[in-house]
């Protein structure tokens, strides 16, 4: 790369986060440099539960079934108040979709998948590289060293996806606003032949680890994920000692237990984020954009959304439309930060109770969900990931048709099984997309890739998709003939009563301008 | 639904006494939790959120007021 020309897109921070943009973006034709400062993925399990959309968005980018088959899927988990069981619950979703709640599985085997598709798609990946200056003008110039030295790169966009610690963040004087618990927690994640069932359990206050809390999850390869509170006084240092983890592991499983250790980190939480995620030429993603308690498997979750909501975008613009469309990155995907922060912060209020008076309620709670069902929805152990409802999008078509059991704008697309051990997500691709309901007729001057979902199937025809359960239908609660337009990335942007094709044509105008740039 | 402030027991004497009774003998935290669960269980039963949030904060003004009036 000679330092004179212009790279279209320039990720800091090879991790999840900007791994699943550079693939993103160079399926859609913008093939991305990514610097990274590690020489390999990294170590550690980190995130390990992976959400139902996460599934879905890496589904669309070709790593879905070895996610679904390497990864643990569970729905069971139980409760422990001190030394008894209080309740168990079943996380079953409602039976159609093809993904779960979502899978457990070592961040390591994503990241290594999406390296080698984004190695196999043309991503030039630059390991052992970090980002020691940032110019952000017209453009951005990014001074990087590394093994052959330090250079600068001039980039149309810079995509900061550094992580919690950012160094493009620090750079640019940005304040990360919000904040931080005083506790402090310990990851172990402990290999052992166990045969413990593929549940999720949580103690409140165990006999084995006092006053504290502890988590137990599986992970493939027979790692197992246990995670000790241990209050705002405890040492990092002396914490992470494996003698010291050691032993309290023992104190939870028992004296003959085998085991081998396989990653100890000790983390405090914090709930806070960027007043904007757009800065001119530089766009935050991930942990560099927000930071989040662990509980409810936001963090990674949310980052993956942020790569998925902003890749469109940046493709869109590169191609020529507005730069005004990524100030939606922006609306969207603080609105979803706010929500995880919310999220997230009431988990960490309900298990790290903060005064006598929360601790009353939060025991309170637990002794009569062991009794009574109606108190079972107020434990709060971490709330499930869901996908954000972009509800107060920019992009949102206001001229949009409704009808009852309509999918609200902003939400994202309902799966539903079609045709034989098919899904109705896998045809929806990269670009845009509208689902017409009812049976097919000749449509007049698409702008867009239509898809018809029908009552009957009709052989020979891969733009028609047979709802032979009827459920699609019943999930976008879609009269005959209606149709619903999704985004690139999946989400609602209108919905019609009846194909129209002026209409539909002005509603994806709002948003790229043209239609040429992402048909 | 708007939080009923009218006067609606049968017995207040009666009603007075037993949260008094139910205390007995229990050291504060043991009291905070009685006092939580109640809590819970009425809100429960009243099942009206918006209700429940003009009780909070109704209870949470006159507390603040005291505090203030004590400091």
């Amino acid at each position: 790369m000679k330092p004179d020309t212009t790279l279209p897109v320039l990720i800091a921070g090879g991790g999840l986060v900007g791994l699943t943009l550079a693939l993103d973006l160079a399926r859609r034709g913008v093939r991305a440099v990514v610097l990274d400062q590690a020489a390999s993925v990294a170590e550690g399990s980190r995130a390990i539960c992976f959400a139902k959309r996460t599934l879905e968005i890496f589904a669309r980018l070709g790593l879905g079934a070895r996610m679904l088959e390497k990864g643990i899927t569970w729905n069971q988990g139980r409760v422990f108040f001190q030394a008894r069981e209080i309740y168990g619950f079943n996380l079953l979703a409602e039976d159609g979709h093809e993904c779960p709640a979502f899978v457990n599985l070592q961040q390591y085997h994503v990241e290594a998948w999406l390296v080698d598709a984004c190695l196999a798609a043309g991503v030039d990946i630059r390991r052992r590289y970090r980002v020691v200056g940032v110019e952000n003008g017209a453009d951005v110039r990014v001074s990087v060293a590394g093994p052959e030295g330090t250079y600068t790169l001039r980039a149309a966009w810079l995509i900061a996806c550094d992580g919690a610690r950012s160094f493009v963040r620090e750079s640019l004087g940005l304040d990360f606003l919000g904040q931080v618990f005083r506790d402090r927690f310990l990851i172990a994640d402990v290999k052992m032949q166990a045969d413990f069932p593929t549940e999720r359990w949580f103690w409140f206050d165990p006999p084995f680890h006092r006053h504290q809390s502890v988590l137990l999850h599986k992970q493939p390869d027979d790692v197992w994920r246990i995670d000790f509170q241990l209050g705002w006084e405890a040492d990092p240092e002396v914490e992470r000692a494996p003698e010291r983890v050691c032993a309290r592991i023992r104190a939870m499983l028992g004296e003959d237990v085998d085991f081998s250790l396989e990653w100890v980190s000790v983390y405090t939480f914090r709930c806070r984020r960027l007043h904007r995620f757009v800065h001119g030429r530089t766009i935050f993603a991930g942990d560099a954009a927000h930071q989040l308690s662990p509980f409810g498997a936001r963090g990674g979750n949310s980052g993956v959304q942020d790569a998925d909501n902003l890749g469109w975008k940046l493709a869109a613009v590169l191609a020529g439309a507005p730069v005004r469309l990524l100030d939606s990155y922006d609306a969207e995907r603080v609105a979803a930060a706010d929500e995880n922060i919310l999220h997230a912060t009431r988990s960490t209020d309900f298990i790290t109770p903060k005064s006598p008076a929360a601790r009353a309620y939060r025991d309170a709670v637990l002794s009569l969900a062991e009794r009574f069902p109606f108190a079972r929805p107020l434990v709060n152990s971490g709330r499930l990931s869901r996908p954000a409802v972009l509800a107060d999008s920019p992009l949102n078509d206001p001229e949009a048709d409704d009808w009852p059991g309509a999918p609200p704008l902003g939400s994202v697309a309902i799966d539903a099984p079609v045709g034989e051990d098919d899904w109705l997500l896998r045809h929806l691709g990269d670009g845009f997309t509208l689902l017409v309901f009812g049976p097919p007729f000749p449509l007049d001057a698409p702008a867009v890739r239509c898809l018809f979902i029908a009552a009957e199937p009709v052989p020979g025809r891969a733009d028609v998709l047979h709802d032979r359960t009827g459920l699609a239908a019943r999930r976008y609660g879609a009269p005959i003939g209606g149709c619903v337009l999704l985004r690139p990335d999946q989400h609602v942007l209108s919905r019609f009563v009846r194909y129209d094709a002026a209409r539909v044509a002005s509603a994806m105008a709002r948003v790229v301008a043209s239609i040429g740039v992402m048909a | 639904m708007s939080l009923d402030l009218s006067p609606r027991l049968a017995d207040p004497d009666a009603l007075y006494a037993a949260l008094i009774a139910a205390h007995q003998g229990l050291d504060e935290a043991a009291s905070r939790r009685l006092d939580a669960q109640l809590v819970l269980l009425l809100a429960n039963h009243i099942g009206a959120q918006d209700v429940v949030f003009q009780a909070i904060a109704i209870a949470r003004d006159l507390a603040a007021a005291q505090e203030g009036a004590t400091a």
